[in-house]
């Protein structure tokens, strides 16, 4: 027989008072986790929305020459000439070192056309992927589908009377209008969207673009790297990253997370004195017995090494169940704190910390009492014999 | 009788296995000393079966947690082999207690969670024997005191005199030259202490030294010397 042998029979054949130790760790640790699960599950669902709500990078030619405005770049008062760089080129923006945390690339074509005896800006996109940039647009009739189709902002389809399914000849081309934006208060109000391809053809700017809008998830970069990352590689291209956006975005975040902390330091508080009380009644207890072995010949370290390797046994289960029971309350639990919310799945590095976290309450819960009890005299244990 | 402070028993020249030299124990209550022990000075030999008697509260138990090394006395010396116990730190002294002295404790005294062979391997786990070897000599002694068929038993399945005798066990298991036992009769039927005393008595034949605290005169007559031990002194008997 080994002293851990002593350790691990008094657990096992005094399974109700491990079970409540552990039970004390499992209610502190699950406290903690769950909360940790749920708010990380809630950040991820806040990042995402947060991402996913249109481009904070915007690429536009090094130019003072521009003019008009959409999107915050202006384009000039009735100078409709815009700098343009290469569309074969914009595919290198996926080369960057960052390049995971981009999301969509949305290249645009700029440029003034006269369409019924009246000016009007013209802007050529990926339709596909300006839609889902901008998804927060809404719109009657139906998406443009096919090069021939046009996307009409509020104030231009006022301007020229244009209905869904009217026809508009731009340039010498005709066109089916097939979507009318609602009012966005925006850029996109006054200008008329279409296939980038087409547009390009009717603005005689084939292969160049004067704008790309770029959607970055910045989870876990900084959005300046990602600007600087992208100016690197087109250095005649001015890069500007939506920083208040993000700011913003992160600010809420971060208050959230703060938050969660601020009620996890108090958990573990509480859980603490819980767990040293528990510990500390438990080895108050075991008196007479220490007095025993200390009468036998053991040493105060021997007596040390067996509670504290207990502690240790209580600590590391205690720390699992937690970390699992506090997964699967999460879990259960997400769809009724947030609605449309999915859990984030296992956090392998807050398992270690639990587990440590547990471990580590349980070993100092006991140290004192250990102490006291291994320096006690064993006449002073066996006195209550 | 005469008082064993002044006792020729303590010969200076003669080697003695244990010598008590004017030892005394004070304990504080409030802001009064009480003496436990005044003072008593007397010698054991090696080989012999020393009963310790006297009434409840007399201080028997004190003198024999003294000489276990357990309870530090206020004055006075113990000499173990001329080895004075007192002048070792803590740590030891729980080594002294280990290798030399084997201890029955009033109440038997059992770990509640370990089963009887475990008990009795418990002083065993201390001292690096290998698992094979623990477990031959702790069958061996459960065999030796009649409780081979009750190993695996937990203490509270005994009736008091198999854990009386588990203790007994626990007590020799890592045959220790001094046995030391408190009222090991205390608490069992007069057929059954009589069973313990011969088994103590066989033991001590085989040449264990056993000093023995009682305060019931039956029990002495198995011992080969009586110290009487009255209001904190002692006397031969």
């Amino acid at each position: 027989m080994k002293l851990h042998n002593i350790s691990f029979n008094n657990l096992r054949r005094r399974k109700g008072k491990m079970i409540f130790l552990v039970l004390g760790l499992f209610i502190g640790i699950a406290t903690i986790v769950t909360l940790m699960s749920i708010t990380e599950s809630m950040t991820h669902d806040i990042e995402d929305r947060l991402d996913q709500y249109g481009a904070n990078i915007v690429m536009v030619p090094r130019s003072d020459n521009l003019a008009l405005s959409y999107g915050g770049i202006t384009m000039g008062g009735v100078n409709y000439q815009t700098v343009e760089f290469a569309e074969a080129k914009i595919p290198e923006i996926r080369t960057i070192e960052n390049s995971k945390n981009l999301g969509l690339v949305a290249p645009k074509v700029l440029g003034a056309a006269t369409v019924k005896g009246k000016d009007v800006l013209l802007m050529g996109v990926d339709i596909e992927t300006e839609m889902q940039l901008k998804n927060w647009w809404q719109f009657a009739g139906a998406p443009p589908a096919a090069a021939d189709e046009l996307l009409i902002g509020s104030q231009t389809a006022k301007t020229f009377s244009l209905a869904i399914g009217d026809i508009l000849t731009i340039g010498n081309r005709d066109f089916t209008v097939t979507t009318i934006l609602k009012p966005t208060g925006a850029s996109e109000d006054g200008i008329i969207i279409g296939d980038l391809h087409t547009f390009q053809e009717i603005l005689g700017k084939q292969g160049k673009v004067s704008m790309v809008e770029i959607q970055a998830f910045c989870r876990d970069c900084p959005i300046t790297e990602l600007v600087l990352q992208i100016g690197e590689k087109f250095p005649e291209a001015k890069v500007t990253g939506l920083r208040q956006a993000m700011m913003s975005k992160m600010q809420t975040v971060e208050m959230f997370k703060t938050f969660s902390y601020g009620i996890a330091v108090l958990v573990i508080f509480i859980g603490s004195l819980l767990v040293f009380v528990t510990m500390m009644g438990s080895v108050n207890e075991r008196t007479r017995e220490i007095g025993i072995v200390r009468a036998i010949g053991f040493r105060r370290g021997h007596v040390m090494q067996i509670i504290l390797l207990e502690a240790m046994v209580v600590g590391l289960l205690g720390g699992l169940l937690g970390y699992l029971g506090g997964n699967a309350i999460a879990w259960a639990a997400l769809p009724l704190v947030v609605k449309s919310s999915s859990f984030a799945g296992l956090n392998y590095n807050l398992g270690g910390v639990s587990l440590l976290l547990a471990v580590a309450l349980s070993l100092i819960a006991s140290l004192y009492p250990a102490q006291k009890a291994s320096k006690l005299d064993p006449s002073e244990a066996l006195r209550a014999l | 009788m005469a008082t064993m402070t002044q006792n020729p028993a303590v010969d200076a020249n003669a080697k003695h296995l244990i010598e008590i030299q004017g030892i005394g124990k004070d304990y504080q209550e409030g802001e009064s000393s009480v003496q436990a022990i005044r003072e008593m000075t007397f010698a054991i030999d090696d080989g012999e079966f020393v009963s310790i008697m006297g009434q409840s509260g007399s201080g028997k138990s004190t003198l024999l947690s003294i000489l276990g090394g357990l309870n530090h006395p206020t004055r006075g010396r113990i000499l173990l082999d001329t080895l004075d116990i007192y002048k070792l730190t803590s740590e030891q002294r729980a080594d002294l207690r280990s290798e030399y002295i084997g201890v029955i404790f009033q109440s038997f005294q059992l770990i509640p969670y370990l089963t009887v062979l475990e008990n009795v391997k418990l002083p065993m786990s201390i001292t690096g024997r290998k698992g094979r070897k623990q477990e031959k000599m702790a069958r061996d002694v459960l065999a030796r005191v009649g409780l081979a068929n009750k190993a695996d038993r937990l203490p509270d399945q005994l009736s008091g005199g198999e854990q009386e005798r588990v203790a007994i066990a626990r007590a020799i298991v890592n045959k220790p030259p001094i046995l030391l036992a408190d009222e090991p009769t205390g608490n069992l039927d007069s057929k059954t202490a009589e069973e313990i005393m011969n088994l103590l008595k066989e033991l001590n034949s085989e040449g264990q030294t056993i000093i023995m605290v009682t305060h019931n005169p039956e029990a002495c007559k198995h011992s080969s010397r009586t110290i009487m031990v009255k209001d904190g002194s002692c006397f031969e008997n």
